[in-house]
């Protein structure tokens, strides 16, 4: 298996690695200027012109609203019914809800990562809006998830992950979700924030999370005291009324003001925020941050179990660089070790990066409907809805269940026979068929593939097709 | 009474387990099983990190109500928002009390302090040994359920291992066939001229992954329409909600009798960090969803029920003392629920460690006296008598004085 990739194949691999399936203008353009610039550019999303998908995203009315603006126009439907009974008002028949919210945001992901010429980029923002997860449906994170994507996760998606990483710590979606916007010093007395007060305390599920999830990974060489310690840290980060303005504060009332000592690292008294600040950057320069960021890095864009060679690039660029995230991923791409044999083809994609290069590759009208969107959830990837702090996982057996290829590959047929509400394929679009099935692995269908693809007839050996065992990898 | 005092007292000298010997049950079950009807064992994993204490509550343990200012249980007595007396030392949580039933009737027995003897505090981490069985060895590339079925090697149907998850778990994950089935409706080709020839594509490919995958899907699917016919409808008695479906899903596929051995389900929501409540709010509402689930399998089943071992499993226990925001953090041992007729019930079994300070586990949390191997060792062993645990649960011996879990 040492054979080289074609160069047909290396750009075929660079474009679905890089983005959600390959369109043919884009394998027109990377043919034409080279895997390199086309890299160079997708590593400078900001350069690049995508006014046509912000105008579709724009037209969604939930995405630019503020938290409190969210929580005031969207609330739960009963909260609604009961201020409208108590205004002696009829509630508005548009009150649909925070539901609204998050199907919104599931509509902007899936639209930009279909439509959005910064593949790279919104592959980036998917990376990280998995790495530091949140559930969009915990209370009240149906109205701060959207403020989340927009104003954490987006725009230090290609920027330094140690702002990226205090971005997300003062995110009040984060704060919500790992609860340490309760987290407070275990000496204030009750008194201060009255009986009834919740807060009455350390909670150490954000410090643990920060540590095993976001930076040095589950090995990185931290203990409980440690997370303790850094719980301490992080008291009084907290949210200014999580239901109303839904901002981040700090106060200094509510933080543990002693000394601690996190990963044999003495903080003195009296640091107030900075105590919080200076775990940030400790934890962003550690040696296992970089090592545990590129290996997850490396797993997104090469294999599920990377070559350790390109793991130790990656965190040496990272080390070097600071956490620059452009950087790293140059590191990682523009490498042996991703346009090797082994990695082409060996990835399976997530239901997120199925669906998207489907409707990519049939060029495919959508609106993004509830009922296309059941299919990603069937899939097992319901957008901003995975539970636990891992988020989904980026690995092939976990999303090739008898289940879930049933789903695909229902999923592949109603798409091509426009049974998805909402969505159109129009089958003078996807006559080439032999082009396409070039287009999507030169030289590399099965015998298998193509000898069923030969006995089907017109649009169905599209169904065919996508449904096969070559289009779920990338 | 005295907490330490109240170790579980061995009913039968089962020492010989360790040993290696067969004893007489175990061939006498694994001579019953050809003739009679098929033993069944079902799994239910609970996501997230249960708080053992408060779902079964150590009443007689006065530490248990130093540690827990406002999330405490009250002892049983009048009322409804007590703990339910199991034994005089241990009570369910009032939102458990379906369970008492099952408890009285000898069919349901509980496990306390029991767990993985690992001490990650990872959820990811806790669940995948738990999982895959071999906790602290992440290297382990299969689940402990699919060890079973692939070591075994019984007659081959389609559902014999049959996870109600739209994921496959990593307990059923392996060298044998398992298959995933949320939804015995909706699991049908929308499509179904693309059948034939798809399932003809994924026959032949070279791809290992997709072509095991294939062979679940298309073998169920064509199995499935052969038996439909067998498979009773859903009972109304589930409550709405995945566990109560996935439950009533099993139940079905019990009834069927299409050959189902090893079942899947989970239920999550169990990560109460923040503001759990005490006999009613957060976790009450789990526990009662819980329990229902539970209570609507088991009264589905009937007789059936005779041949069936439903065991509960979390990753981990959480912290004995409750955390400063009404909830409690990640902590160690837990408990377990072992339900079903050849469970030997209405009995609490495993030593108590007790919650005094110098007791806790470093300190913070319930010690773990009780291995989950050894419980589902004993599973596997006396209910589907495979004797040979070692190939199950590589690396771990069996306690020399087993549970007595199953009559």
């Amino acid at each position: 298996m040492s054979m080289a990739l074609t160069h047909e194949q290396k750009v075929i691999h660079f474009l679905n690695r890089t983005g959600f399936g390959p369109t043919s203008e884009e394998v027109r353009k990377a043919r034409r200027v080279g895997i390199a610039a086309y890299l160079e550019e997708q590593l400078h999303p900001e350069n690049i012109p995508d006014a046509l998908i912000e105008e579709k995203v724009a037209a969604l009315k939930t995405i630019r609203l503020s938290s409190r603006e969210l929580i005031e126009l969207y609330p739960q439907p009963n909260a609604a019914r009961q201020q409208a009974m108590q205004t002696g008002m009829m509630a508005q028949p548009q009150m649909e809800g925070p539901r609204v919210v998050i199907l919104e945001l599931q509509q902007a992901r899936l639209l930009r990562a279909i439509y959005s010429r910064r593949q790279l980029y919104e592959v980036m923002v998917d990376f990280w809006s998995n790495h530091f997860n949140i559930f969009a449906a915990k209370g009240a994170d149906r109205w701060l998830t959207t403020a989340y994507d927009r104003d954490t996760i987006r725009p230090n998606a290609m920027g330094r992950f140690r702002d990226l990483l205090l971005a997300t710590a003062q995110s009040p979606a984060m704060l919500f979700y790992l609860d340490n916007w309760m987290s407070v010093s275990p000496t204030i007395a009750t008194a201060r924030l009255g009986p009834n007060n919740l807060r009455r305390g350390l909670n150490e599920n954000y410090a643990r999370e920060l540590m095993e999830l976001h930076t040095l990974g589950v090995d990185g060489g931290y203990t409980q005291k440690d997370v303790h310690e850094v719980a301490r840290c992080f008291t009084g980060w907290t949210i200014v009324r999580p239901r109303g303005d839904g901002r981040f504060r700090y106060e200094p009332r509510l933080h543990d003001e002693g000394s601690k000592t996190v990963l044999g690292i003495k903080i003195p008294a009296g640091g107030g925020m900075d105590d919080g600040l200076q775990v940030i950057d400790l934890l962003a320069r550690h040696p296992s941050t970089a090592r545990f960021i590129s290996l997850k890095l490396a797993r997104r864009f090469i294999a599920d179990d990377p070559p350790p060679s390109i793991v130790n690039k990656a965190a040496e660029t990272f080390r070097r660089s600071s956490g620059d995230i452009p950087s790293v991923l140059r590191t990682i791409i523009d490498s042996p070790e991703f346009f090797s044999r082994d990695a082409y083809q060996g990835k399976v994609k997530k239901p997120l990066e199925f669906v998207a290069s489907a409707l990519r590759l049939t060029a495919a009208e959508t609106q993004i409907t509830r009922q296309l969107l059941r299919y990603l959830g069937r899939m097992g990837e319901p957008l901003f809805l995975a539970q636990p702090p891992t988020g989904f996982p980026d690995t092939a057996s976990s999303w090739i269940s008898a289940d879930m290829l049933l789903t695909r590959i229902n999923f592949a047929s109603d798409l091509v026979n426009n049974r998805i509400p909402g969505t159109r394929v129009t089958a003078g679009d996807i006559k080439e068929k032999e082009s396409i099935y070039q287009m999507m692995a030169p030289d590399s269908l099965s015998t298998a593939t193509r000898d069923a693809l030969a006995e089907t007839e017109g649009v169905q050996a599209m169904a065919l097709f996508m449904a096969a065992p070559e289009f779920q990898r990338r | 009474m005295d907490a330490s005092r109240r170790r579980f007292i061995q009913s039968t000298g089962l020492g010989f387990l360790a040993l290696g010997l067969p004893p007489a049950f175990l061939v006498r079950t694994a001579a019953a099983q050809h003739g009679g009807r098929k033993k069944i064992f079902v799994v239910v994993f609970q996501r997230g990190g249960m708080d053992g204490l408060n779902a079964v509550i150590p009443f007689k343990d006065r530490s248990y109500y130093a540690l827990r200012s406002s999330l405490a249980i009250a002892e049983p007595g009048s009322g409804e928002e007590r703990a339910v007396d199991l034994d005089g030392f241990y009570g369910l949580h009032p939102a458990l009390s379906p369970l008492k039933r099952m408890y009285d009737k000898g069919h349901l027995a509980v496990i306390h302090a029991a767990g993985s003897p690992d001490n990650s505090r990872s959820h990811f981490d806790a669940q995948d040994y738990m999982e895959i069985g071999t906790p602290g060895i992440k290297s382990t590339p299969d689940g402990w359920l699919n060890r079973y079925m692939h070591q075994t090697r019984k007659e081959s149907s389609v559902f014999r291992g049959v996870a109600a998850t739209a994921q496959l778990p990593r307990m059923m994950a392996g060298n044998a066939t398992t298959l995933t089935l949320s939804s015995i409706e909706e699991f049908r080709l929308r499509q179904e001229g693309l059948g034939p020839v798809l399932q003809k594509l994924y026959t032949n490919t070279t791809d290992p992954l997709f072509r095991r995958g294939g062979e679940s899907l298309f073998g169920a699917l064509l199995e499935l329409r052969n038996i439909e016919a067998k498979i009773p409808p859903a009972k109304q008695t589930y409550a709405a909600g995945r566990f109560g479906t996935a439950l009533a899903q099993i139940a079905r596929l019990i009834k069927a009798d299409i050959g189902l051995e090893v079942a899947f389900a989970e239920v999550d929501g169990w990560d109460t960090h923040v503001n759990q409540g005490g006999a009613t709010g957060q976790m009450a509402n789990r526990l009662k969803n819980f329990a229902d689930g539970l209570d609507a399998f088991y009264r589905d089943l009937g007789d059936q029920m005779e041949n069936v071992v439903l065991l509960t499993m979390s990753e981990f226990g959480r912290t004995a003392r409750e955390n400063g925001n009404r909830g409690t953090d990640h902590g160690h041992a837990n408990v377990m629920f072992a339900l079903g007729g050849p469970i030997r019930g209405g009995k609490v079994y495993g030593r108590w460690p007790g919650l005094a300070p110098e007791l806790l586990h470093e300190g913070r949390d319930l010690s773990l006296t009780t291995d989950f191997r050894a419980v589902s060792g004993e599973v596997i062993a006396r209910h589907l008598g495979h004797n040979d645990l070692t190939g199950i649960f590589p690396g771990y011996r069996l306690t020399s004085t087993p549970l007595g879990l199953i009559a």
